[in-house]
């Protein structure tokens, strides 16, 4: 992706925003379990601080130009280089952003349910939007697989923030998957092109080096597709998925930020970064076998979706879900068209702000009632009306339905798979959204439309403050983004 | 049977240093690995290392050559050889001075020697520091041999695991007590080997 | 300075004397003195680099006893040569001894008290038999040296408790063998070449063209055969864990990172310098027959290394693998996997030091280092914790930590060279670690046993007390070195740019394949 006219400039801003969080820890940490609500406050400060510095480069972006930091020097030809580009700027916003959510978020939900060690999970929160920003503002691949790890690694200590047994199981599925794909099948496939494209002079980078990919093999192609589609495990493609439902033994405010915006989004961000500017749509459209990946994407948007219906365990169905709106944005990507990727960049964004409301509504119910299954929720919506309406905008935009955010993106993705003239791919999203809305509309309808099973339960009032107004204001974020799809879908490079 | 160029000729006459050299690296090799005895071993060990001083000192030999101390007809300086035509002008020449090729050659290469110097120096510091080792596995295990040795490491081990999740506090004591005892000197190392060795008794 | 290479053994030489005899009359005096030697080596040895970096062929001579290099043959005389690599993996010795030495005091104090004087006059003597086998340019020296190292080694260990001379003994008889069959190859040399001078041993292979020669094939076989012992790799490897796991601490942190990797080098030194590109990859069969030892071996130490329970074992075995590595690195016989091998000695004794200075204040603190008494150590040592598991990332390859680096050049290399098997062997170890690392993580982080039962009442409860898991970090003069080699091991990553390029001038006079490309 790249428009004709841009000027690029040095700037340390996208450092910035990435150093902040990580300056950010050590305020954390030296304000400590005694001083909590310094410690609090030096999150929501390093979090507003890093989302300032992000819009800030939106109007530079919009008006062509490209902020640039090198940072130092990894190997010979490749730096680690920041940059910021349509793409990454829109992911590090939602990023940020949704991080100020889950900041008040996550003080509701950890003072709520007397949480122990929250000084460390603040840490290590900070550490991973750290290196979600460092993916999104990413400009080669090494430095995208550097953040990468950064983040697999942060993240350990959040998913097995229980210390019990099964976050040890959740713990062990979750680096398993990620640190085997990444070590063992990203870093092949990452020296590989290291070596081989133009005999070790290649930077790999995502706006210079956009399609000498091309100068492989067909074989050779199609291997590289499959070890960075796969290599990527974030991204929660099937069969690689299983490490995400295991990590939702983790605290909401983590499943919620990290497995619906932060990890599994940083997953197909760099999915999507492979192929528009690694590979580019040209060599992708004359490749031959590329056609099997949208399948395999197809696969596992129906395959979760199905799955989804079938578990009872509210976090669970969420985070099939995610599984399949994932798919979308993979789907997007090997549609191999401007629309297709745009819009699965798009979806990045769109799903985001719905998927957190939704985790954020299955927090807060956790929080007030300690209910964490389906079918517990039946009139739960007259108690909850807040959360549950919340929850409803949110399955509503997951859904697909304007005039919320996720409709713009399933638009472009639609409009992708038209392009590149494959139409049965527009059944796939159709049949989708009907599965969708089998898995998410009955969790809102049970709550606000069946009567509790016995009135003898005891009063149940809506969860902390802290915790209804993220929730509200990332459903607001719902129809927000609808109505300024506009310079969001300029941003991505697509016209309206 | 020893007609030129049969391996056996090679073997037997032409290369018979190199054959027994050989033969007795062999042996120590065998003894250092196979047997079981630390001395034996060391045996072994030394047996090893002489196998390879042989051989150094065999390559430096050559037919019909004497040691590599000057001949009167080379020494420059004169003073014990028989005055001559050829080295009358460096009569007074002092330092090494290089010899004409073709005179040399009744000379024994003297350097594989001189390095063998080293390495019986050094095959004597490694023998000592083996045996004092054996001497210290002796005191604290009773024993030389190996297998006996192991089982007995084995059994401690487990003895040593049980105690130290139990009494942790106990490991600390043996070593101030051994403090004490470097510090006032007087006590002599058996006698603390002696005084240490009841100890695992008593807490059976 | 002009002669500061000599320096570079002046100051641990004359320090060890000088701990023998002035430690008589006062013990306390030898702490200093160690780290005053090392200090002032270390200084000698950055002149070092710096001398070496300024003349234009990159190698800097120190001739003894007034001879010259005018001779055919080279080097009638002996002579120390320090090129880059030699200087670069002194700079790696000097710096584990300068650490190690500042680290001693406690654990030298308490572990072995009343021979103070004795264990620093072998630490120094250790660290200059270390550096002399970097700079030596004579192979028979070499020999002399590695004996040196090998002998004050085997003292540094039996220095401790009995199972320690036990396991010395092992060692020395293995180490013996290695070092005489190296002596052994010497002479085969010898008798072809008739020098000893390694500059002189290589311009008569290449002047006379002797690739072919059965006595140079013996003499190879039996040189790299005797280093393969003596750098532990794995079917040679039974006298390693045993002795590092039973050393004394100090020991233990200073054997364990550069005893191996100075033999690594000196293979190196070897199959490059010495022997030559030509003779070493093309004549021989080692090219086709070690990349699969390697893939033995390395898979091997590995399952070895998960079964153990005990950290310093754990690392012990660890050690073995990343030996497979680099030997590996060497003969897969590409520019790639040479710049890997040769980063990853670097890099392996940084990140080595660190786990095993970790591990010795481990069992400071928590008076065990076996699994099981590992728990709430994040919450009780929580820096000591952070250094050991940078070192422990480092070892599983995670950026930005040298580690990583190292890997990458290996990895690529075994693409370069198309040996997948080495490449596949690679990524199962990098695996393993991950298991023994974050299982070791999970054993402090979370109250769960090993059999997978619950130990604290949830929220964190990890099952012990406060005592247990309060605030309680090791002293200072422990810590402190820990947290600057973890410090290193995280600046060798971000400057490895600086360590490879050195390297990259070293490997350009070497005729070395980089891979024609497959599309």
């Amino acid at each position: 992706m790249s428009t004709p006219e841009v000027t690029v400039i040095q700037d340390i801003r996208p450092l910035i925003a990435f150093v902040a969080p990580l300056l950010g820890v050590i305020g954390i940490v030296w304000a400590g379990e005694k001083r909590k609500n310094l410690r609090e406050t030096f999150t929501f400060l390093v979090a507003s601080i890093q989302a300032t510095v992000v819009l800030s480069m939106v109007p530079l972006l919009l008006s062509g130009t490209i902020v640039e930091f090198h940072v130092w020097q990894m190997f010979t030809h490749v730096p680690l280089l920041l940059r910021v580009d349509g793409f990454g700027l829109l992911f590090a916003c939602v990023a940020s952003l949704l991080w100020i959510a889950t900041t008040v978020y996550s003080i509701g939900y950890m003072r709520g349910l007397h949480e122990h060690a929250q000084t460390r999970f603040y840490a290590f929160f900070a550490i991973s939007l750290s290196a979600t920003i460092g993916v999104a503002f990413s400009a080669n691949l090494l430095t995208i697989y550097f953040f990468y790890e950064m983040l697999s690694v942060s993240t350990f200590p959040l998913v097995t923030h229980m210390q019990d047994k099964e976050a040890r199981t959740g713990g062990r599925t979750y680096l398993g998957y990620l640190l085997f794909t990444s070590l063992c099948i990203l870093l092949p496939a990452l020296s590989w092109c290291y070596v081989w494209l133009d005999g070790g002079n290649v930077a790999m980078d995502f706006l210079a080096d956009t399609g000498k990919v091309g100068s492989f093999s067909e074989t050779t192609q199609i291997i590289l597709l499959i070890l960075f589609t796969f290599g990527f495990a974030k991204a929660g493609i099937m069969p690689l998925h299983s490490w995400l439902p295991g990590a939702m033994v983790a605290p909401t405010p983590v499943s919620a930020l990290l497995h619906a915006v932060a990890v599994v989004k940083v997953g197909v961000f760099c999915v999507v970064r492979v192929y528009s500017d690694i590979f580019g749509t040209e060599v992708l459209q004359q490749l031959d076998g590329e056609d099997w990946m949208i399948g395999i994407a197809c696969a596992t948007i129906l395959i979760s979706s199905l799955i989804a219906l079938s578990q009872d365990n509210l976090k669970r169905r969420l985070a099939f879900s995610t599984i399949g709106q994932l798919g979308y944005v993979i789907l997007g990507a090997t549609l191999a068209t401007q629309q297709g990727i745009g819009g699965s960049v798009l979806h990045i964004a769109m799903h985001a702000c719905g998927k957190i409301t939704l985790f954020f509504c299955a927090g807060a119910i956790f929080v007030a009632t300690g209910k964490k299954y389906v079918s517990e929720l039946r009139g739960l919506g007259r108690k909850m009306p807040v959360t549950m309406g919340a929850f409803m905008i949110g399955s509503l935009s997951v859904i697909g339905l304007p005039p919320l955010g996720g409709f713009v993106s399933k638009w472009y993705l639609a409009l992708g798979a038209l392009d590149r003239g494959a139409t049965w791919v527009v059944f796939v999203l159709l049949i989708s959204s009907l599965l969708n809305v089998f898995y998410l509309l009955p969790v809102a309808v049970t709550a606000f439309f069946r009567n509790p099973a016995d009135d003898s339960e005891p009063e149940i009032k809506e969860a902390p403050m802290a915790c209804v107004i993220p929730l509200s204001i990332t459903a607001i974020g719902c129809f927000v983004l609808f109505f300024i799809a506009g310079p969001l879908v300029s941003m991505v490079g697509l016209t309206d | 049977m020893f007609e030129d160029g049969t391996i056996i000729n090679e073997l037997l006459i032409e290369r018979l240093n190199y054959f027994i050299y050989v033969v007795l690296l062999l042996i120590g090799l065998h003894a250092m690995i196979a047997k079981k005895n630390l001395i034996k071993k060391l045996i072994g060990m030394s047996i090893f290392q002489t196998a390879i001083i042989l051989f150094y000192v065999s390559i430096g030999v050559k037919e019909g050559s004497t040691i590599p101390v000057y001949l009167p007809e080379h020494d420059p300086h004169g003073s014990h050889s028989v005055p001559s035509d050829t080295n009358e002008t460096s009569h007074f020449d002092h330092g090494p001075v290089i010899l004409d090729s073709s005179l040399v050659k009744g000379y024994a290469n003297p350097l594989p020697h001189v390095l063998m110097l080293t390495a019986i120096v050094v095959g004597v510091a490694t023998l000592g520091l083996a045996l004092a080792l054996c001497q210290r596995i002796y005191q604290g295990y009773g024993t030389i041999e190996e297998d006996e040795l192991l089982a007995k490491m084995e059994s401690r081990e487990i003895r040593s695991k049980t105690l130290s999740v139990q009494i942790p506090k106990d490991q600390k004591l043996p070593k101030k007590d051994e403090l004490k005892k470097e510090k006032s000197r007087s006590v002599s190392k058996s006698k603390t080997l002696s005084a240490s060795k009841p100890k695992p008794k008593g807490k059976k | 300075m002009e002669n500061s290479i000599a320096w570079i053994f002046i100051f641990p030489l004359f320090g060890s004397v000088a701990c023998a005899i002035l430690g008589i009359s006062n013990r306390k005096i030898c702490y200093p003195i160690a780290v005053l030697s090392m200090a002032g080596s270390l200084w000698a040895g950055i002149e070092t680099l710096r001398q070496v970096l300024s003349v234009n062929d990159h190698t800097v001579s120190y001739l003894f006893g007034g001879w010259t290099l005018d001779a055919y043959p080279r080097g009638v005389g002996i002579e120390f040569h320090a090129d880059i690599l030699g200087i670069l993996i002194t700079l790696v010795v000097l710096g584990v001894g300068l650490l190690v030495s500042l680290y001693s005091k406690l654990p030298v104090e308490e572990e072995t008290p009343g021979k103070e004087p004795l264990f620093y006059t072998l630490f120094l003597l250790q660290v200059t038999g270390l550096a002399g086998i970097c700079l030596t340019g004579d192979a028979f020296n070499l020999y002399v040296l590695i004996e040196v190292a090998a002998l004050t080694g085997y003292g540094l260990i039996a220095i401790g408790s009995n199972r320690a001379a036990a396991a010395t003994f092992n060692y020395l008889i293995l180490g013996t063998i290695g070092a005489s069959l190296y002596l052994l190859g010497v002479g085969y040399i010898y008798i072809k070449t008739g020098t000893l001078n390694m500059v002189g041993i290589h311009d008569i292979i290449v002047a006379e063209g002797l690739a072919d020669s059965a006595t140079m094939q013996v003499a190879f076989v039996l040189v790299g055969v005797g280093i393969l012992i003596k750098m532990a790799f794995f079917p040679f490897h039974a006298w390693l864990p045993n002795a590092y796991s039973n050393a004394p601490t100090t020991t233990s942190c200073l054997l364990a990172p550069v005893v191996t990797k100075v033999m690594i080098y000196v293979m190196i030194r070897m199959v490059l310098s010495v022997f030559g590109v030509e003779f070493s990859f093309e004549s021989t069969l080692w090219t086709d027959v070690l990349p699969w030892l390697v893939v033995v071996a390395i898979v091997c130490a590995a399952v070895m290394a998960l079964a153990q329970r005990e950290i310093k074992r754990m690392l012990s075995y660890l050690i073995v693998a990343e030996v497979g590595y680099m030997v590996g690195g060497v003969w897969i016989y590409n520019y790639y996997g040479l710049i890997g091998s040769i980063f990853h000695v670097i890099s392996d004794a940084c990140m080595t030091l660190c786990l095993f200075l970790g591990a010795g204040l481990i069992l400071r603190k928590a008076k065990t280092t076996h699994f099981d008494g590992l728990r709430g150590l994040f919450t009780k040592m929580p820096l000591t914790m952070t250094g050991f598991f940078i070192g422990g990332f480092s070892i599983i390859g995670l950026p930005p930590t040298c580690g990583f680096f190292s890997k990458w050049y290996l990895i690529t290399g075994g693409m370069v060279s198309q040996r997948w098997e080495y490449m596949i062997v690679l990524m199962f170890s990098t695996m393993v670690m991950v298991v023994l690392f974050f299982r070791m993580i999970e054993r402090i982080h979370l109250a769960v046993s090993e059999s997978g039962e619950n130990l604290g009442h949830g929220h964190g409860d990890l099952g012990l007390t406060d005592q247990q898991t309060r605030f309680d970090e090791g002293p200072l003069s422990m810590l402190i070195p820990l947290l600057l080699a973890s410090a290193v091991v995280l600046v060798v990553g971000i400057y490895n740019q600086e360590v490879v390029s050195l390297i990259e001038v070293f490997l350009s006079d070497f005729n070395l394949p980089r891979g024609e490309g497959i599309k």
